[in-house]
C-alpha cells in the first residue's frame, strides 16, 4: 500500500530530497507550507508530490531545482523559486526527462530561466501552471515550458508571462494545446520548430515580441485563438514559415502590426477568422501556394493583404471586408463586384516605409482607386469575386 | 477742430492726395469740392482712419488719430453708398449701431421727419435708393456729436426730404457743430455752405468763403466759378 | 470685438447656409450611425469626410462671407470700434457658427447613439475637436485671402486653390519626394512635412488613433518616439495650434493696413 509522507520545516522530515530518498514507489510526499532551500532534486521513482498551501522550493539560483526521471510521476502545488542562470546548461524550474505519464499541475515559478522543461518524454500533462518571468534580454533568459522531442503531451491552461518565448516546442509532435494565456514574453507567445500534427485551440497571446511562431512544420491545427498587441517592427499576430496543410480557422487577430505574416507556406485554410484593426491583415512574402481564405472577417485594417509579388495562387472568397464599398442589388447578401483586397498604396509603403504618413490621405485614395479600376501593380486576379455584404457573427 | 499736415495717399501708382494742408476750424458748414477723382472721399476716409495715409498727419482737438478709434465716437459719417447689411431690418439695423456706439439718440423724431416709420420692419436689401439713403441719414444724425462728415448727402432724395435734410443741416449748424460736406449739386453748397475747400489733382486748391470764391473766379455763379478754375488748372 | 462676434454669429446663424450645413452634417451622423450600426465604420467614413469637406467649407465660407459682409464693414469701420475687434470679430462670428454647425449637426446623433454605447466616444470627440480645429484654420486662412485680394473672383479663386492645394496636390508632392528620396533617411522630413500642412496633420492624428498597429511597423527612431508616445499627440495639437494663431495674427496686421 502507498503512504504519505509528510514534510515541513519542523517535521521528522524537514526536506525534500531526504523525503525522496525514504519514499517506495507510488508514495505521495505531502509537502507543508514553508521554504525548502533545495536544488538538484532528483525524483527517480514514480511519486506525487504535493505541495499544501504552496510551499516555496528555493534554489538560490544554484541551478536546476527538480528533474523528473521517472515515469508516473505528479508534481502539484508547489511555489518554485530562483533558478539557476547558465550559458552553457539550460536550468530549469522542472525538468521532465525521458519519462512517461507525468503531470505537473498548479505550480507556480517565478525568478526562473526555464520553467518547465520536457525532455524526450510522452504522454504528460502540463496543466494549471503560472510562469512568471522577468525577461530582459534574449540571450540571458529562458523559456517558459519547453518541448524537445516530445510527444502527446496536453498543455492546458497554463498562464505564461515575461520569458523568452512563451511556449515552445521542437521535435514534437501530437501535441495539444488549449486554453493557455501567453503574454508579455520577449520573443514569441508559442513558437513551433520542427513539429507536427499538434494542435492548439483557445489560447491568448497578447503583447508578445512578435506573437506566434510556426515553422516548418507539418499539419498544424490552429483554431479559436486571440491574438493581440503584438506591436513592432518585426512583430506580428502569427509568423507562418515553411508551414504546410495547416488549418486556421476561428482565431481572432487583433491590434497587431501585421495579423499573419506568411512566408513559403502551403496548402492552408484560412476560414471564420477575424482580422480586426491590424496594420496588415495579412502579409504574404515569398511563394505561398494553394492557400484558401474564406468567410473571414477583414474589419477596418489599415491593410487588408501586402503581397511583394505580382502572382497569385491563393483563392479568397466569401469574406467580409469593411473597405467594401460594392452593393448587393440581388439581395442575396454577396456583393455584385469583387473586392481588390490588396491596395496600391501597400506596395508603395512596401518599397518607401515612411509614406506610411500619407495613410488615409485623399490623394491615396484617389490612387487606390484608379488601381482599383485598372490594375496595373497589383496581381489582376487577385480578388474576392463573392464578398459578403455582412460581416460573419 | 481738424488740422491736417502735408498728407499724401497713393492707390497703387495713382497718386490721390499729394501733400493735402488744410486747418479747419470749429463750427459752421464746409463743402469740399473737387472734381471726379481729385480725392475728396479719400480725404474724409482718411479723416476717419479708413485710409491709411502713407505720409503726412491728421488730428483732431489736436490729437492725432493714427491707430486710434476712439475719437469716431465723436464723429458721425454719412457713407457716398449706403450699403447696409441686406439680411437686416431697418429697426435691427438701428438697434445695433445704437448698441455699438453707446450713446444718447433720438432716433423717432428722425423717423418721424423723414416718414421711415412703415420702412421699420422691412429688411434693407429690398429698400428703395432712396429710402435707404433716408436710412442712412437717420443713422448719421440720431447721435450728437460735434463734428458731421457727410459724403453726397443728397443722393437720391426727393425734394420733400431734401428739404428736411437741409432744415436738419441747419439746425445742427445752430447747435455750433462742425459739418463736413461733399457734393456736386452746386445749388445745394450754395446754400448751406459757409466755406469751400477746392480739392485738384490731391491738392487744396482753393480754400474760403463762396464769395471769395466767387471774386477770385470774377464769376457770379458758383457752378461757373468751379468750372473756370476746372478750365484754368487744364489750360 | 465681441459685440461684433455677436452680431456676425446673429446674422449667420439666420442665414440659410448655416443650416444646411447643420442639417447635412445632422443627416450624416444619422445615417452612419442608425443605419450602418458599425461606430467603427462611422469614424472612419466621418474622418474622411472632415479632413476633406470641413476645410473646403472653412474656406468657401470664409471668402464668402467676407465678400458678402463688406457693407457691415464699412458702416462698421465708421464707428469707433477698433480695427482688429471688427475683423476678429466677423472671423470668429464665422468659425464660430461653423464649428457649432458641426458640432451640434454631428454631435446630436453620435450623443443619442452615444447613450446606448459610449466607447468610441473618445475617437469621436478627438474627430469634433479636428473638425473644430481645421474649421479655424481654413476660416482663418480664406480670410486673409479675402483681405488681400479686392477683386472677388480672384479671392475665391484663391481660395479654392489653396484648398485643392493642402488637400490633395501637397499629398501628391510630398509622396513623391519620399520615393525620390528613400535611400535617404526620411523620417524627419516626412513627420516635418506632415506638419506644414493642417490637413495632413489633422489626419495624423486620427491615423494615431486609427493605425497606430501600422504606424509601429516602421523602424525609425523617431518615428517610434511620435507615434509610440503621447509626444505625436502633443505636438501636433500644438502644430494645429499654431496654425490657428498665425493666421489670425496676419489677419490683424493686415487689417490695419488695409484702405477702405
Amino acid at each position: 500500500m502507498a503512504k504519505t509522507i509528510t514534510v515541513c520545516n519542523h517535521c521528522d522530515i524537514t526536506s525534500i530530497k531526504e523525503a525522496i530518498s525514504l519514499a517506495a514507489d507510488f508514495d505521495t510526499l505531502l509537502i507543508k507550507k514553508g521554504t525548502y532551500k533545495e536544488y538538484n532534486i532528483l525524483i527517480d521513482k514514480p511519486l506525487t508530490i504535493k505541495g499544501e498551501q504552496y510551499p516555496v522550493v528555493d534554489g538560490e539560483k544554484k541551478g536546476e531545482i527538480i528533474r523528473v526521471a521517472s515515469d508516473h510521476v505528479t508534481i502539484d502545488g508547489l511555489f518554485v523559486i530562483n533558478v539557476g542562470v547558465s550559458y552553457t546548461s539550460d536550468y530549469a524550474a522542472i525538468r521532465v526527462v525521458k519519462s512517461e505519464n507525468f503531470v505537473i499541475q498548479n505550480v507556480v515559478l517565478e525568478k526562473l530561466f526555464f520553467g518547465i522543461y520536457l525532455e524526450k518524454s510522452s504522454n504528460g500533462k502540463v496543466y494549471h501552471n503560472k510562469i512568471i518571468g522577468e525577461a530582459k534580454d534574449e540571450y540571458n533568459s529562458g523559456n517558459g515550458i519547453q518541448l524537445w522531442y516530445s510527444k502527446n503531451i496536453e498543455v492546458d491552461r497554463n498562464i505564461v508571462q515575461g520569458t523568452r518565448d512563451g511556449i515552445y516546442l521542437e521535435f514534437s509532435d501530437n501535441i495539444t494545446i488549449n486554453n493557455n494565456t501567453s503574454t508579455n514574453n520577449l520573443r514569441y507567445g508559442l513558437h513551433f520548430m520542427f513539429s507536427n500534427h499538434d494542435v492548439y485551440t483557445n489560447n491568448t497571446f497578447e503583447n508578445n515580441g512578435a506573437g506566434v511562431a510556426v515553422m516548418f512544420s507539418k499539419h498544424i491545427k490552429m483554431y479559436n485563438n486571440t491574438f493581440r498587441k503584438n506591436w513592432g517592427t518585426a512583430a506580428y499576430g502569427m509568423l507562418l514559415k515553411e508551414i504546410n496543410d495547416a488549418e486556421i480557422k476561428g482565431n481572432t487577430f487583433e491590434e497587431n502590426t501585421i495579423g499573419i505574416n506568411i512566408e513559403g507556406s502551403n496548402r492552408i485554410n484560412y476560414h471564420n477568422n477575424h482580422f480586426i484593426q491590424n496594420g496588415w491583415a495579412i502579409k504574404v512574402l515569398g511563394a505561398c501556394y494553394t492557400n484558401s481564405f474564406k468567410n473571414n472577417n477583414f474589419l477596418y485594417n489599415s491593410f487588408d493583404i501586402s503581397y511583394n509579388s505580382k502572382l497569385n495562387d491563393n483563392t479568397f472568397s466569401s469574406n467580409y471586408w469593411s473597405g467594401y464599398t460594392g452593393y448587393d442589388l440581388n439581395k442575396d447578401g454577396v456583393g455584385d463586384v469583387p473586392y481588390r483586397p490588396v491596395k496600391l498604396f501597400s506596395y508603395i509603403v512596401n518599397r518607401t516605409p515612411e509614406t506610411i504618413v500619407l495613410l488615409r490621405s485623399l490623394f491615396m485614395d484617389v490612387i487606390d482607386f484608379s488601381e482599383k479600376v485598372s490594375p496595373v501593380f497589383t496581381p489582376d486576379n487577385l480578388l474576392d469575386d463573392a464578398p459578403l455584404m455582412k460581416k460573419i457573427e | 477742430m481738424i488740422q491736417i499736415d502735408n498728407l499724401y495717399k497713393k492707390f497703387g501708382k495713382n497718386e490721390v492726395l499729394c501733400g493735402i494742408e488744410l486747418d479747419i476750424t470749429k463750427g459752421g458748414i464746409i463743402a469740399v469740392l473737387g472734381p471726379n477723382g481729385s480725392g475728396k472721399t479719400t480725404l474724409i476716409k482718411s479723416i476717419l482712419g479708413m485710409v491709411i495715409p502713407n505720409k503726412g498727419a491728421i488730428s483732431i482737438d489736436g490729437k492725432s488719430i493714427k491707430n486710434q478709434w476712439k475719437y469716431r465716437q465723436e464723429i458721425e459719417y454719412l457713407p457716398q453708398i449706403a450699403n447696409f447689411p441686406s439680411n437686416l431690418k431697418v429697426k435691427e439695423l438701428v438697434r445695433m449701431i445704437k448698441d455699438l456706439r453707446q450713446c444718447e439718440s433720438n432716433e423717432n423724431a428722425l423717423i418721424e421727419l423723414f416718414g421711415l416709420t412703415p420702412f421699420l420692419d422691412k429688411k434693407l436689401a429690398t429698400l428703395s435708393g432712396g429710402t435707404k439713403q433716408k436710412v442712412n441719414i437717420l443713422l448719421t444724425f440720431m447721435f450728437d456729436s460735434p463734428l458731421i462728415i457727410l459724403d453726397e448727402p443728397t443722393t437720391g432724395l426727393d425734394p420733400v426730404a431734401l428739404i428736411r435734410l437741409k432744415e436738419l443741416i441747419g439746425t445742427e449748424k445752430e447747435k455750433g457743430k462742425t459739418i463736413l460736406v461733399t457734393s456736386h449739386i452746386m445749388q445745394f453748397v450754395e446754400e448751406i455752405a459757409d466755406r469751400v475747400i477746392y480739392l485738384l489733382e490731391g491738392q487744396v486748391y482753393f480754400q474760403g468763403s463762396l464769395d471769395e470764391l466767387k471774386k477770385q473766379t470774377n464769376q457770379n455763379n458758383v457752378e461757373h466759378a468751379i468750372a473756370a478754375i476746372a478750365t484754368t488748372s487744364h489750360a | 470685438m465681441l459685440k461684433i462676434l455677436k452680431y456676425s454669429f446673429y446674422d449667420l446663424m439666420r442665414s440659410r447656409w448655416s443650416y444646411v450645413y447643420f442639417l447635412f452634417y445632422l443627416a450624416l451622423g444619422f445615417v452612419l450611425l442608425f443605419l450602418n450600426n458599425d461606430v467603427s465604420k462611422a469614424v472612419i467614413t466621418l474622418m474622411n469626410i472632415i479632413i476633406v469637406l470641413v476645410p473646403l467649407i472653412g474656406t468657401i465660407f470664409g471668402v464668402m462671407y467676407y465678400y458678402n459682409s463688406k457693407e457691415f464693414t464699412e458702416l462698421l469701420l465708421a464707428q469707433p470700434i477698433k480695427r482688429s475687434s471688427i475683423f476678429l470679430g466677423q472671423y470668429f462670428g464665422v468659425a464660430g457658427s461653423l464649428t457649432l454647425s458641426l458640432v451640434l449637426g454631428l454631435g446630436i446623433p453620435f450623443v443619442l447613439y452615444g447613450l446606448l454605447r459610449s466607447d468610441a466616444i473618445f475617437d469621436f470627440s478627438m474627430l469634433l475637436l479636428i473638425g473644430a480645429f481645421l474649421t479655424l484654420i481654413f476660416t482663418a486662412l480664406s480670410f486673409n485671402i479675402a483681405l488681400s485680394n479686392e477683386n472677388k473672383i480672384k479671392g475665391f479663386g484663391y481660395a479654392v486653390l489653396l484648398w485643392l492645394f493642402l488637400a490633395v496636390v501637397y499629398d501628391g508632392l510630398f509622396l513623391m519626394s519620399l520615393i525620390l528620396f528613400e535611400e535617404y533617411p526620411l523620417d524627419n522630413f516626412s513627420l516635418f512635412a506632415t506638419m506644414l500642412n493642417p490637413i495632413d496633420l489633422s489626419r495624423t492624428l486620427i491615423l494615431l488613433k486609427l493605425d497606430i498597429s501600422a504606424l509601429l511597423g516602421y523602424t525609425g527612431a523617431v518615428f517610434k518616439s511620435f507615434f509610440g508616445t503621447s509626444l505625436g499627440l502633443f505636438i501636433s495639437f500644438l502644430m494645429l495650434t499654431l496654425w490657428t494663431v498665425i493666421p489670425v495674427l496676419r489677419l490683424i496686421f493686415k487689417s490695419r493696413k488695409k484702405d477702405f
